[in-house]
């Protein structure tokens, strides 16, 4: 018989933790400070509207693009919190969560051949998605000195001129990491220099805490090149209702509907209706849930502080990175062992590219509760390797 | 705004003590504890009350809600009446209410006869009361914005993140 698989997809490697998780979730007593997604429950009032839409019998497709009265929404919404008018008709679209947005803005705008930075650590599936479209990913590795920010140094650097596109990470899974307006400034200036274009994936948008957001959309010359992605999951803890979207120039996003539309049709339809609610009326649980995450981080940066383990200040999402390297283990290791005696899962810092080693992904999506059983745990653990 | 952010955090769970409180919220100990004591002074914090679910306990207790309608002579108000009712320990509550009725009370009793022994002997007695309806109360689903019934468990799964 042929081989009746396909090269591109044999030779990207499974996620590398795969097997730690696997360990983990057999554990029974373990806690886990290993999951990515809230622990809030999506808003009672947005479940009402999914389940009233059900009621009423809206278990149509939607339009490819979405529903119109949640693409005015979103509008109004980007409008409200970073100031930039997109067209609801020709430059936004409703995915199946910000990933699809990134795949289809990716196989819209790459070649084989052409060159699309990653900057890492960051979420894992931006090196794959490229590598399906024929791309020749670039990793940069972002360093703890500059906080795990991207510098216009570090961008020229990785610029060759097959160079089309930067994935732009902010606030970045899993370093916590945030990019400042003058941080987006000095990248923008190479930006234009070498013509790139952006796909800036700002799903943990609302959760920063130093100051709002800033997108770079929102400088000159910016929107023009970039992809904005975000989405319902990280705000109004909706990851279950699969929801996500997308704005660029109509030029750009025109061929990403045309990808959507083939294999896609539509994003789900009760989660876009619950999502019109979120928009309309959700601020004040976001607000709530960021002040929840603010008082854990700062929890956590504290904790760190005490038991001296090193850890840059993270402004965003939920996640802190701390340094695990005076242990003299590997983060996979440290990982390891921590789940043997203590029973604590944390995920090692190279899940997220080659330059995670020694750093560890800490979540806070857990109630404070739990984190404080999980730092004393913590605590006593690396007290022990010190004496060892 | 650190007043509004100890209290939200501190309605929910008052045993938060100072230091941790300062480090969550990003202040001091200093200010946290002054603050703390400033609200207490000022009445805004008027005491720190543990939820028990009763039911879960060997001590019978039993609550009503009284509805009470009254008849005001002229130049009284609801105030005297509000105090001569609220002096009574079993009384957890005394709220004046717009709507068909004017007062409602919370009444804890060991029994439901102690509860309408107090409602006929003490309650309806009182001059200036018309009339109550007195309502027990069966089940206790959420109080003070907590569900009483669910104990909630961690369902996320494991996902390649």
């Amino acid at each position: 018989m042929r081989n009746p698989l396909c090269e591109k997809v044999v030779n990207i490697k499974p996620s590398g933790i795969r097997k730690f998780f696997d360990i983990a979730s057999e554990m029974k007593d373990a806690i886990s400070l290993g999951v990515g997604e809230p622990d809030f429950d999506t808003p009672w009032h947005i479940r009402d509207e999914g389940i009233y839409s059900l009621e009423q019998g809206r278990t149509f497709y939607t339009s490819n693009a979405g529903l119109k009265d949640l693409k005015i929404e979103i509008s109004r919404y980007l409008k409200r919190r970073i100031g930039v008018e997109y067209d609801y008709n020709h430059e936004i679209m409703v995915t199946v969560g910000g990933s699809e947005g990134i795949d289809i803005a990716l196989r819209a705008m790459i070649d084989p051949g052409d060159e699309v930075l990653i900057p890492q650590p960051s979420y894992v599936s931006y090196e794959p998605c490229a590598i399906l479209t024929g791309a020749k990913p670039v990793i940069i590795e972002l360093k703890a000195e500059n906080e795990f920010r991207l510098t216009a140094q570090e961008l020229r650097d990785a610029c060759t001129d097959k160079t089309k596109v930067l994935v732009l990470p902010f606030p970045n899974n899993p370093t916590g990491a945030i990019m400042e307006r003058h941080d987006l400034e000095a990248i923008a200036e190479v930006i234009e220099e070498k013509d790139l274009y952006v796909i800036s994936d700002e799903i943990y948008s609302e959760l920063s805490y130093k100051g709002d957001h800033v997108s770079i959309t929102q400088l000159p010359g910016m929107r023009e090149r970039t992809v904005l992605i975000n989405g319902f999951s990280k705000a109004y803890a909706m990851t279950g209702w699969r929801l996500g979207y997308a704005c660029a120039p109509q030029i750009i996003l025109q061929q990403m509907l045309k990808i959507h539309q083939f294999a896609i049709m539509c994003a789900p339809t009760t989660s876009q209706y619950a999502a019109i609610e979120a928009l309309k009326n959700g601020d004040e649980d976001v607000s709530k849930m960021r002040e929840a995450y603010n008082q854990r981080r700062r929890f956590l940066m504290d904790a760190f502080k005490r038991m001296g383990l090193e850890c840059f200040e993270p402004y965003g999402a939920f996640y802190v990175f701390p340094c695990i390297k005076e242990f003299g283990m590997t983060s996979e290791e440290f990982a390891m062992a921590f789940l043997e005696e203590e029973k604590v899962a944390v995920v090692p810092g190279t899940a997220f590219g080659d330059c995670g080693e020694g750093f560890l992904r800490i979540s806070y999506a857990y109630s404070i509760d739990n984190l404080k059983v999980a730092i004393g745990r913590l605590e006593k653990f690396i007290t022990k390797l010190r004496n060892r | 705004m650190l007043r509004e952010e100890i209290l939200t955090t501190i309605e929910k769970n008052s045993r938060v003590d100072v230091h941790e409180l300062a480090v969550r919220l990003g202040s001091t100990d200093e200010m946290i504890a002054a603050e703390m004591a400033r609200m207490e002074e000022e009445g805004v914090i008027c005491g720190y009350h543990t939820m028990i679910d009763w039911e879960k306990t060997t001590l019978d207790k039993v609550t009503a809600l009284i509805e009470v309608r009254v008849t005001l002579q002229r130049g009284q108000g609801f105030d005297g009446l509000a105090e001569r009712i609220y002096m009574y320990p079993e009384v957890k509550s005394v709220y004046l209410i717009s709507g068909g009725y004017d007062l409602l009370v919370t009444l804890e009793g060991r029994s439901i006869k102690e509860v309408s022994t107090f409602v006929s002997d003490k309650l309806s007695t009182m001059e200036n009361v018309l009339s109550t309806a007195t309502h027990f109360i069966l089940k206790k689903y959420k109080d003070h914005g907590t569900i009483m019934a669910k104990k909630p468990e961690d369902e996320r799964q494991m996902i390649t993140p």
